[in-house]
């Protein structure tokens, strides 16, 4: 498909001009052999890859302009439920930039990377005290990647114990991440239900949990922001039929200093740095997932893990850190060497800079920042048209009903959603969780202003009220962004996903 | 109050009333008396910028980085020069700290970015399909393991023991939960050395250059791969495809590889970011997001995320992979540094990078004491061996500033005297030069006891 394209969004392939170039080589310094002379002749690539031909102010301004057509944090508001969308300090970036991070090549030897080593030490220790799990790995990349590792783990904790289950049981509300999970582990999807209040329903929960489950994945609080008051039943009940129970830490925001998975019965917790933690989202990664377990699984925890060597190793009394290999019962490894450090800096920087009053206050605000959005919104007579899923105070997220706004405004949440887009707010989350008929799944995270979320209600009111008068508007909406609203169904039918050259 | 948050004992005042609560307290009434912590968290109180930042920056000076010593460390991830110009474009706000491009109108400037890396990609690995990235190189193999599963559901993989040894491991840690095999194919003579293929065998996967830097002859084994109607992987060193034919050329369906090299730090091994590229029948199968050209309302040309029936956010239990947050800020720097190099500085820097690994080459094997590990042509990581032992040798050659590579017997054991030196733009000759002399003193200060001990 060929679409004419403005000067303003040419590819950068489309600005190359043959012989342009920003790079210049360095000086050949040895003998200028040919690749003939040094390759076999049948493996010498005969076309260059067709890459870009641009000078570096060309190259500047080409991502300089494609920067302008993207919103971000830094710039406004983004309350997506589900992401805790929270400032980034920008301390983290002088700390990450630093040459003994940013230099530090893997496979330095440990004696040679004390100060990386110690970092994530201290970290994983930091992280599991906020869980109350004691035993941490950060290797895996991602949150997704942290909870493959977590039913991976749970997987070598039955076959130790010489039993092979094959279902594990996630809530409807579950994130996405977690039936995929499942499927790539190896295992079955068995889905519980939810409650009228919105929690997990203890009746269904007890039905489906046999010894054929390995596990049952959880939030808490759920995906629909609410605290699951049964949280010790659940336990009990997976813990009878000998599963295990895994926590999705994506609303830790909630519940820092307040309580912890560990203590709830949880056996393991991944954590998300690029959501509670603050490594900037980049607009999809790199983030991380670290995850936390309990004694009964440490055993099985991913290799290599960081540890503390006491002076009895030899060190001259000095406690030395260093990768442990030695691990009979590991499940391996999920990934090459230690995991995402560039992103341990960021979260532990972030960590010692609130401490444990800060990171309690983080959880507080969020919270309070919530139920005072949720409030509002009710005040400027949002809730008439969108209601709350669930009548009742709520954690660090809420989420609302576009059902009565489609039936009697005729605009779908989705809609509202494009319309937020002209008064440049980044919509929330729509569309899940999918036990909500339209969905709209709010978390405004502990730093944004009370100022921002009054503007945030009096706007979607401003927009239900547009509605009532012409619901056309929002229909077609945006008008004001850099494109308009963009043929989705188009793209999937005919994928073009490069430049044809 | 940290700085970061901004609620006032005014605010929090209002806001409460507002809510119709006396205290933030009652806000948390759903948690169980027994659940509470009831006592601080055990660590330490917060401290200031200024404070936290002495503390990391102490941390950080502990570390021997590639700046503090003349680094022939490789092994996946390599000390390139990194261009000013990545810096200061990933550092902006509009691409540090957007979200997934879920609202695509308003983030065209990311869409966009992705659809020119995986174009990139596409020429690079000469395949038609490029995704905008996974984690990194080893779990990007697991990843294409992955791919060769859910197409055609055999039960073994057959990896080259010249794939990186963490690519090996990790797919072995998802296998097992698919419950398939791997079988490791031996090197002869530091190449791949395939055993008889069956029906059973889901996927070939080897790696290019391999781990000991030789180059393998692809095409061989994926036309090996073909005939027992297996798939074929490879995963590759990305400036080698400047010089080596691509995959897609080779016969390979899918191609991956570690994306560090390519604008991203060293970072202590991440972030950096996976790439993934394949042949147009796995489209529908690849994991990960894809960024889509389209038209908007009035017919403008735009990027969407595309395909997304493959995701989990869509598909759920039926997604081709759990990915969700991936690296995109990774990949950004990715495109960025392959525009900034172009087509021809892409080519001329790993021809420079293959001139001067065939030097150094030269250099260390006419040392006493040093032999290649093997004789296959090489791109620009070799492997040597030590008529003494490695550690000792890298130890010595430390105290002199130079760190000679990585000592190959832990991952390798029947490579116990095996070296692997790896050669970027960034060591020079002079700095070759040091490596030699500082090799060759080391290899002499061992000579007298080694000969003792063997006397």
């Amino acid at each position: 498909m060929s679409v004419t394209a403005a000067d303003d969004q040419l590819t950068i392939f489309e600005r190359s001009k043959p012989g342009r170039r920003a790079f210049v080589a360095p000086e050949a310094d040895v003998p200028e052999r040919s690749p003939a002379e040094l390759l076999p002749a049948e493996l010498i690539r005969t076309e260059e890859p067709r890459l870009p031909e641009i000078s570096e102010p060309e190259l500047v301004r080409h991502f300089n302009r494609l920067s302008k057509r993207n919103f971000d944090l830094d710039t406004g508001f983004y309350p997506l439920g589900s992401c805790t969308m929270k400032h980034n300090p920008k301390l983290h970036e002088r700390i990450a930039a630093l040459p003994g991070n940013a230099a530090l090549h893997p496979l330095q030897d440990p004696r040679h990377a004390q100060g990386a080593l110690e970092l994530m030490w201290r970290l994983q220790d930091a992280l599991g005290e906020i869980a109350g799990l004691p035993h941490v790995s950060l290797q895996p990349s991602a949150g997704s990647h942290g909870e493959l590792a977590g039913v991976l783990l749970t997987r070598a904790f039955h076959e130790d114990r010489g039993e092979h289950r094959t279902k594990v049981l996630t809530p409807d509300t579950a994130h996405g991440t977690n039936p995929a999970t499942v499927t790539m582990a190896g295992y079955e999807v068995v889905k519980v239900g939810t409650d009228a209040r919105g929690n997990v329903d203890l009746d269904d929960l007890r039905a489906k949990a046999d010894t054929d489950v390995a596990c049952l994945m959880l939030t808490n609080p759920s995906t629909v922001g609410l605290f699951e008051p049964g949280i010790e039943q659940i336990a009990t009940i997976v813990h009878d039929v000998g599963a295990t129970l895994y926590y999705d830490g994506a609303n830790l925001n909630a519940i820092m200093g307040l309580c912890r998975p560990g203590d709830m019965g949880f056996d393991i917790v991944h954590f998300n740095l690029h959501k509670t933690f603050t490594q900037p989202h980049g607009g999809g990664g790199p983030g991380a997932g670290p995850i936390a377990v309990s004694d009964r699984i440490e055993p099985f925890l991913p290799r290599p893990q960081i540890v503390r060597r006491g002076a009895a190793n030899g060190n001259g009394g000095e406690p030395f850190f260093d990768l442990d290999y030695d691990r009979p019962k590991s499940i391996g490894r999920l990934r090459g060497f230690q995991g995402n450090y560039g992103v341990f800096v960021r979260s532990y920087a972030y960590i010692r800079s609130l401490g444990a009053e800060g990171l309690r206050e983080v959880s507080e605000v969020a919270v309070l920042n919530a139920n005072y959005l949720l409030a509002k919104l009710r005040q400027e007579g949002v809730l008439e048209y969108l209601p709350a899923a669930f009548e009742r105070l709520c954690m660090h997220e809420f989420v609302l009903s576009g059902a009565p706004m489609k039936r009697e405004l005729g605009i779908r949440t989705l809609d509202l959603a494009k319309r937020l887009l002209d008064f440049g707010v980044h919509p929330p989350t729509v569309y899940f969780p999918l036990i909500v008929d339209e969905a709209l799944l709010i978390e405004p995270t502990e730093t944004e202003t009370k100022e921002t979320l009054d503007h945030f209600a009096e706007t979607v009111a401003a927009i239900l009220r547009e509605a009532r008068e012409d619901p056309e508007v929002a229909r077609g909406a945006p008008y004001t962004t850099p494109v308009r609203r963009l043929d989705e169904a188009g793209a999937a039918r005919r994928p073009v996903i490069r430049q044809p050259l | 109050m940290s700085g970061y948050t901004s609620a006032t004992g005014e605010d929090r005042r209002e806001m409460l009333a507002t809510i119709g609560v006396a205290s933030i307290e009652e806000l948390f009434a759903d948690i169980p008396e027994g659940m509470r912590l009831g006592r601080a968290l055990a660590l330490d109180a917060g401290r200031s910028e200024q404070e936290v930042f002495e503390e990391l920056r102490a941390l950080a000076a502990r570390n021997m980085s590639t700046e503090d010593e003349i680094s022939f460390l490789g092994g996946g991830m390599y000390d390139h020069y990194i261009p000013a110009a990545v810096d200061s474009i990933i550092s902006r706000s509009e691409f540090l700290t957007p979200y997934t491009p879920y609202q695509p109108e308003i983030s065209q400037g990311g869409l966009q970015a992705m659809f020119e890396y995986q174009t990139a990609i596409s020429e690079l690995t000469g395949l038609p399909v490029s995704n905008a990235s996974v984690y990194e190189g080893p779990s990007a193999v697991a990843a294409a393991g992955y791919v060769a599963k859910l197409t055609n559901g055999r039960g073994r993989f057959v990896v080259s023991r010249g794939v990186h040894p963490h690519a090996r491991e990790a797919l072995g840690t998802l296998a097992r939960g698919w419950e398939m095999d791997v079988v490791e194919a031996p090197l002869r003579d530091g190449v791949t050395e395939l055993p008889a293929l069956d029906a059973d065998v889901s996927a070939v996967i080897v790696q290019q250059p391999n781990f000991l830097g030789a180059i393998e002859d692809v095409p061989a084994l994926a036309q090996a791969a073909h005939d027992a109607g297996a798939l074929a992987i490879c995963s590759c060193d990305p400036h080698s495809l400047a010089l080596l034919k691509p995959p897609g050329a080779c016969g390979i369906d899918l191609a991956v590889g570690e994306g560090q090299p390519l604008g991203n730090r060293l970072d202590f091994g991440g972030p950096s970011f996976g790439f993934f590229a394949a042949s147009e029948e796995l489209l529908r199968r690849m994991p990960g997001r894809i960024a889509g050209e389209t038209r908007d309302a009035d017919g403008k040309r735009g990027f969407v995320l595309t395909l997304q029936t493959r995701e989990q956010h869509i598909r759920r239990e039926r997604a081709t992979s759990n990915i969700c947050t991936a690296q995109a800020l990774n990949a950004l720097a990715g495109v960025i540094y392959l525009s900034w190099l172009g087509r021809r500085g892409f080519v001329e820097l790993a021809t420079l990078m293959l001139q001067r690994a065939a030097y150094a080459r030269e250099r260390l094997t006419a040392l006493e004491g040093v032999e290649l590990l093997h004789g296959q042509p090489v791109f620009r990581e070799f492997a040597v061996r030590l008529e003494a032992p490695v550690d000792r040798v890298i130890a010595r050659c430390r105290e002199r500033g130079v760190n000679p590579g990585v000592a190959l017997g832990r991952d390798y054991p029947e490579h116990s005297d095996g070296l692997l030196v790896a050669i970027t733009e960034r060591r020079t000759r002079a700095d070759i030069d040091r490596l030699a002399d500082a090799l060759g003193a080391a290899l002499e200060a061992e000579r007298p006891a080694y000969h003792e001990v063997t006397a």
